[in-house]
């Protein structure tokens, strides 16, 4: 790394929490999506799971409601260096839904992709183990639209774009399909501890 | 929804050291930022790169930037940055920057807000949002291109309007607070866009929207009411 002459920077904050690179965004949650933000309702939003799984379902608002309650308490962390902290999130766990259509020994990844097009890939063992989640409330009330209400994918170790917003469905597969960051350059994993953000990262 | 042009993972990851060249002043706040950057692997209008400044003690902050040059031959890149307040990257830009300074960038990425120059483009932007739609204005300029290309920006005030001398007459600002005599004042809406629409292009329009995040959700509602299909619509957010 090159110094830039007369360049100090913020003050360093000594947060073991924060990932390296990562700033405490406080109260802000700013928005970052490439994509028109889609008027879906309730109603209209279904969830599905397929590809390399024993029994592919699609659940319903009301389906997937009737799972049980998981929350999501802790840190977010996007790409472009905001980090924001003590997030509430409530939905299902991912493991409640996999655990219906049960997964194939052979499946490795999975493409998660929402209803306005967007996809991104991850590991299949980053969505399992508690550790990933079907969200549709924040704070307690309904997630709004543009943070990817009625419902999202949370995946909270991972950087924010495998969080995909208005998730309609996972397929499970055996490789890796880069999605649509992925296929742009960003890191196939994006794990913020590791400061993946780019390939080759 | 597809990419519109694949991003070599090779060139996402170089980090390249960039030397300033020259600062222009766009508006009080604004200034254009020009770099040679050996070896760059040459961009399509839209694209961003990251940059990185490091300090002594080896911190580094990263930001994002849009690329505003036309892609040339040159071995230079142009950014245009806002001053904004308390900014640690773009505070060091305006305030101790100078022709000399190094500094380290990787890129270009983004290939889902790019345009190659092929499709018509409905480009609409606020603020420094009409960076990365400068881009593609002065491509379409150097290239002679002959397909429509249409550029509505939202700006505040006429003082604040970035590259106000390189637009003609394929761009109409929109002036939020105040305009210069008898031009209306008011945020953009449906009457800006409806007659971009209604020349119908052949193929349909590509629309890009680049801003704040409220600017791209009004712009984009716009769009969409007035007929523009959603898997059309390219937006960046500036946060
Ligand atoms: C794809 C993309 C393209 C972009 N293109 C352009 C462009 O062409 N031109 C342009 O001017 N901008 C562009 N931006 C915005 C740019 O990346 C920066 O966000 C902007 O320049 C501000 O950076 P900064 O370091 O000056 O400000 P920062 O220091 O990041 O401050 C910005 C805000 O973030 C908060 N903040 C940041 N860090 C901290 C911290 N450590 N502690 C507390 N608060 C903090 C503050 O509230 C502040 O108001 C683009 C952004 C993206 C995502």
């Amino acid at each position: 790394m090159n110094i830039t002459r007369g360049f100090t920077g913020r003050p360093r904050v000594d947060d073991p929490g924060l990932p390296p690179g990562q700033y405490d965004a406080g109260d802000e949650w700013p928005v970052l999506s490439a994509e028109v933000t889609p008027d879906l309702a309730p109603a209209d939003w279904t969830f599905r799971i397929d590809g390399l799984v024993a029994d592919p379902r699609t659940w319903d608002w009301e389906q997937a409601h009737a799972l049980p309650a998981s929350a999501y308490e802790g840190a977010i962390h996007c790409v472009t260096s905001w980090s924001k902290f003590g997030v509430r999130f409530g939905g299902v766990s991912l493991d409640a839904f996999l655990d219906v259509v049960r997964p194939r020994g052979s499946a490795t990844h999975v493409v998660a992709y929402a209803h306005t097009g967007y996809t991104t890939s991850l590991p299949l063992s980053d969505v399992t183990g508690g550790r990933a989640w079907i969200a549709w409330e924040y704070d307690g009330r309904p997630l709004p639209a543009e943070h990817g209400g009625p419902a999202r994918l949370l995946v909270p170790h991972l950087y924010f774009w495998k969080s995909a917003k208005w998730i309609a469905g996972l397929r499970l597969l055996d490789h890796d399909e880069p999605g649509f960051w992925e296929g742009n350059g960003y890191h196939p994993r994006g794990n913020p501890w590791e400061e993946q953000r780019y390939s080759g990262d | 929804m597809p990419g519109r042009i694949g991003v070599s993972a090779r060139t996402a990851s170089v980090w390249r050291t960039a030397t300033l060249t020259e600062i222009r002043r766009e508006t009080p706040r604004v200034s254009t930022f020009r770099f040679a950057v050996p070896d760059w692997p040459g961009h399509v209008p839209g694209q961003h790169l990251v940059l990185r400044l490091v300090a002594e003690d080896g911190y580094a902050a990263q930001r994002h930037y849009s690329i505003a040059s036309a892609p040339d031959d040159s071995g230079h890149v142009e950014l245009t940055l806002d001053h904004v307040e308390d900014g640690e990257v773009s505070g060091w830009f305006h305030t101790v920057a100078r022709p000399g300074d190094r500094i380290e960038v990787r890129g270009p990425l983004s290939g889902f807000f790019a345009w190659p120059g092929d499709r018509p483009a409905l480009l609409v932007g606020a603020g420094s949002g009409v960076v990365p739609l400068m881009s593609m204005l002065r491509h379409h300029r150097a290239r002679g291109l002959t397909v429509p290309l249409r550029l509505l920006v939202s700006v505040r005030r006429p003082g604040e309007l970035i590259y106000a001398r390189e637009f003609g007459a394929e761009t109409t600002p929109v002036f939020t607070r105040s305009a210069p005599e008898g031009v209306a004042v008011g945020r953009m809406t449906a009457a800006h866009v409806a007659p971009i629409m209604a020349e119908r292009p052949s193929g349909g329009w590509e629309a890009y929207v680049c801003g704040s995040n409220s600017f791209a959700e009004h712009a984009s509602r716009l769009l969409v009411a007035a007929g523009q299909p959603v898997e059309r619509i390219r937006i960046e957010r500036f946060g």
